[in-house]
Formats: structure tokens, sequence, C-alpha cells
């Protein structure tokens, strides 16, 4: 099947849904106090759209994941890469990690507003906490997985270890690193938004928290709307990322054979 | 096969004047309690090209695994140019038998990292690599990645990385196995042709017994494992330089070749009696 028939089964299908949910609506099948009108909604984001004030939760929220995200990464590929280097530091803290992970993030909010503030940093603190967790355990197994021997080979070429760490280990781990980052994208979303939604003034989660309040369900479908956007969006952007980085790797979007 | 009556004519076991590049003295080899390789004596004289057959499983890459100080003996020494090897040697050239390269970097990236890791400053890295690369036939292909190479040239590109440092011993592990009969006989006269530019100890393992008398000065017979050791050593003393497609065709080269059959079945027979 060619990518044009695919797209164009892609729109019929959108249409189908959407007409379907709006056929419903007006014939009064569906109750737009729970299931709000395609077109009110659309009306609603288009609303915001144009509303420069609008572009303030949107900053805030997308400063919020953003940070979280690097913050909460960086360590985990840090930690990741140690752990899954060293056996022994492994094995010792292993216990400490199981517990820390099975703890679920969202009763750590109020903690964090407690630590932070009602401000950003109570936000990105709840990110980390969970985008850490998914950057860590895939940084370790990467390094785990190293083909031994690659590894014999460069060590024998006459690596070093910090050499080793460069040309071997990144790299080697940075595949299954780029998958979690893929995942932990959602992730870091997730944890700014659950912060915003527990407590703050500005953000998309406080969006919909407020539509919320005001059982406007129009406007809680817009805000989730909006959120899917917010992170196709940034999908996206990790796509070229992924290729760019990883362009050594068969079968990826650069391979033609003409 | 016919070969099997003729008996084993003159084994020479006669140790080489030259001085010793690799010495295995007394090396025993185990994993846990399972010995592989037991009280084996080897020496490679600097500039000899030793072949190394045995059936399959005796512990022929354990050896190699030895001298390159990837394993440690349980037993005995080894030692490369008069130094006990400790530890991951830097000064030999390991051809492995598996696919080595580093996956993330093309080919000349490669090729140049021995150079990279030894310090060797940018301009001169890539000139070198760069000849190297059109040493093995590879001019052109210096940007493509492992996975955008054949077989074949992979197996090259490994060759140039493990040659281009100028190692004093040079070890090869079933390095032309896995290739086409075509091929294999080009990258052989490669080799050949490289090894006779500049002498170095090579130690080459092979499943195939004419590869190993086609490309060696001698050739040395494993014994079926467990607790495998030398059993023979055969000197081959066919001119060089030699053409590994001709000098199959030598009487001398079939005379050999009897004679190291005839050492080497019963070998095979036994590792594939035990299997049952
Ligand atoms: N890490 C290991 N742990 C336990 N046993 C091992 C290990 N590596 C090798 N062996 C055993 O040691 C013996 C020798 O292995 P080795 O790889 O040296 O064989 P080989 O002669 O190279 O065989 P082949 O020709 O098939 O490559 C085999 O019986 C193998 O099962
Ligand atoms: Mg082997």
């Amino acid at each position: 099947m060619n990518v044009a028939t695919e797209r164009l089964i892609q729109l019929g299908l959108l249409v189908a849904i959407l007409g379907g949910w709006q056929l419903g609506v007006s014939t009064g099948v569906i109750d737009v106090f729970f299931f709000p009108a395609p077109v009110d909604i659309f009306n609603q984001i288009v609303s915001w759209v144009i509303d420069p004030s609008f572009y303030r939760h949107v900053t805030i929220t997308l400063t919020e994941t953003v940070l979280g995200y690097v913050i909460g990464t960086g360590l985990g590929v840090a930690a990741g890469v140690w752990l899954g280097l060293s056996r022994s530091a492994a094995r010792i803290l292993d216990p400490f990690i199981k517990g820390l992970n099975a703890i679920p993030r969202v009763v750590l909010a109020p903690i964090f507003v407690l630590w932070l503030g009602l401000g950003l940093w109570s936000k990105v603190a709840l990110a980390v906490t969970l985008v850490f967790f998914i950057t860590f355990f895939n940084a370790m197994q990467g390094v785990r997985e190293v083909n031994p021997v690659v590894l014999a080979n460069a060590r024998i070429l006459g690596a070093k270890r910090s050499e080793l760490l460069r040309h071997v280990y990144f790299p080697a781990a940075a595949s299954w690193i780029l998958s979690s980052l893929r995942t932990s994208v959602g992730f870091a979303v997730v944890g700014a938004i659950i912060g915003e939604y527990l407590g703050a003034s500005a953000g998309l989660g406080y969006l919909i928290a407020q539509a919320e309040g005001n059982f406007d369900a129009v406007g809680v479908f817009a805000g989730i709307i909006i959120l899917a956007v917010f992170v196709l969006v940034i999908d996206r952007v990790l796509d070229v990322v992924e290729n760019r980085l990883i362009k050594w790797r068969p079968n990826t979007a650069e391979e033609k054979t003409a | 096969m016919a070969l099997a009556m003729v008996k084993p004519v003159a084994a020479a076991t006669v140790e080489q004047p030259r001085n010793a590049m690799v010495s295995i003295d007394s090396v025993t080899m185990s994993f846990g309690t399972f010995v592989a390789v037991e009280n084996v004596d080897l020496t490679v004289a600097d500039g000899e090209f030793l072949a190394i057959v045995g059936p399959t499983g005796c512990g022929k890459s354990t050896i190699l695994n030895a001298i390159a100080g990837l394993l440690k003996p349980s037993g005995g020494r080894v030692s490369i140019d008069g130094n006990p090897v400790s530890g991951i040697q830097n000064d030999i050239g390991y051809l492995f038998q598996q696919d080595a390269l580093l996956p993330w970097k093309t080919a000349i990236e490669n090729v140049e990292l021995g150079l990279l890791f030894k310090g060797v400053a940018t301009a001169e890295r890539r000139e070198r690599s760069m000849m190297w690369l059109a040493k093995v036939g590879l001019k052109g292909f210096e940007q493509r990645y492992p996975h955008q190479l054949s077989g074949g040239q992979r197996k090259r590109v490994q060759m140039a990385q493990a040659l281009i440092t100028g190692p004093k011993v040079i070890l090869m592990d079933e390095p032309f196995s896995a290739l086409d009969i075509h091929t294999r006989h080009l990258m052989q006269n490669e080799l050949l042709r490289l090894w006779q530019e500049e002498r170095r100890a090579v130690v080459m393992i092979t499943h195939d017994l004419e590869e190993a008398i086609a490309l060696g000065d001698r050739v040395a017979v494993l014994a079926a494992g467990p607790r495998s050791r030398v059993i023979d050593s055969f000197d081959v003393d066919l001119a060089r330089p030699r053409d590994v497609a001709e000098i199959k065709l030598d009487p001398r080269f079939m005379d050999l070749y009897r004679n190291i059959w005839a050492s080497l079945r019963g070998e095979v027979e036994k590792s594939y009696e035990r299997r049952d």
C-alpha cells in the first residue's frame, strides 16, 4: 500500500469519527454535557489559539516539561551508565532504586509543593522523578548489552577507560537511551500537567483544572487536544534529532535503495 | 577419503632458531572446572606465519585470547617479545572471527581508531587511514557505515583496522571462514601481500586445512578437547611469494595436506564421537 492511500484512509477514519460524533450530538444521541460537540471544542481551541495570553500557559508548561525532561534524562543517563559499568554499585543500590521506583509519583506532588512552592520547580521535580527512571533503566541496559567483541576490539586497539566511554559505551547505549527519550517525553508532560493540575496558577494543566471546576467539558476536551498536539510536536522534534544522531543504524528513514 | 591410508611422513617439529616473538609455555586454560587446553607449548618466531588447526571446540580461540590478554591462563606463561602478558595487549593486531567494527563509526573512522588512541594527529591519521583503506581495496568506501558494507568488505575494514598501527603480532581467528571462495582467495592473497611487505609474527586459526598450508610457514595441530594440546607441528617449506589458488596444485602441497590431515582426522573424529 502506498503512502498516499494510507494517508487517505487515515483522513477518512478521522472524518468518520468526528462526523459520527458531531452527528450523534446534533441528533441528541450523545449528551453534550459529557461529550461536547466537536465543533464547540474546535471553536474553543480557536479562541484560545488567537488569544495571546494563552501562550503564557503553553510557555510555562513547555518550560516545565523541557526542564524536567533535560534534568531527568541527564541524571538518568549519568546514573545508568555508572551503574551499568559498576556491577557492585548496581547490586548495592538495587533495592533502593526499586523501592524509589515503586512509589507512585502522584503522591509526591504535594511534597514537592511543600518543598519547592507552587511555582515552576515543584512541577519540574515531579517530571524529573517520572523521567529519571525510564532513562536510567534504559541507559543501564544499553551499557550492559555492549557487544563484548566490539569492546574487546576497542581495548586491544588501545582505548583507555574514558575513550571506551566516549567511543563504545555511550554510542552503544545511545539507541537505548534515545528510545527511552521517546517514552519519557510523554512522562515529562504528564509530570508537568499533574503538578499544575494539583496546584498552580498557570499552565495547560491549570487551564484544564479550571475548566473542570466550572463543569466546562468543552474546555477540558479542548485542553486535552491541545496537550496531545503539544506532545506530538515534541515527538516530531525528537524524530529529527534521533535521525541526526543515529545515522549509523540500519533501517532508519534515510535508508533508500535507489 | 583415500587419504586416510597415508601415514605422516617425517612430521617436522624442529624448533625455530629465530628469536621468539610469541611464546606460550605450558599454558593451561580452564573455565571453572572445565579444562579447555592443558600444557600447551607454542613458539612463534618474529616474522613467522603460524597456522593453527584443530577440531571445533578444542580451544583455538581460547589460546588466541590468552595471547591477546583477554583471558588469563590458569597455569603457565604467555609472553610477547620477551614481556609477560598480563592484561590486554595494545601492540598486537587482533582480527576477530565475529564482526568487531564499531557500528556507529564509518569505515575510515573505524580504521583510524588505533591511531586515535595512540594520540596520532588528525591529519596524519586521516592520511594513513585513507592509504590503508586503499590497500585493502576499499577506496571510495570511506564514509560507509559497517551495515552499508558487505561481509567481505567489513572483513577488509577490520583487517585495515587491525594492521594500521603496525602491531608486532597479528592474531587472526578464522578470518575468512564466512566468505565465499572467490572473496576468500582474494583476501588470502591480499593478506599474503601485506604480510610480505612487512613481515610480522602471525598466528592464524582456521578450520580450513588448505588455507593453513597455503598461508602458513608452519601448521600446528591441536587435539580434540577437553584438555587439548598441540599434537603435531608441520613446517611448510613452500616457496614464497605464493598464490593461494595455484599453490594447491603443487605436489608438495598435496603431500603436506595428506600428512596433516592424517594427524588431524583422528582428532576430528574423536570430537564428533564425544558429541553423541
Ligand atoms: N566462557 C566460557 N565458559 C565456559 N566454557 C567455555 C567458554 N569459552 C569457551 N569454552 C569452552 O572451551 C572450549 C574451547 O573453546 P574455543 O572457543 O576456544 O574453541 P575453538 O577451538 O575456537 O572452537 P571453534 O573452532 O568452533 O571456534 C569449548 O569446549 C568451549 O565450550
Ligand atoms: Mg573459535
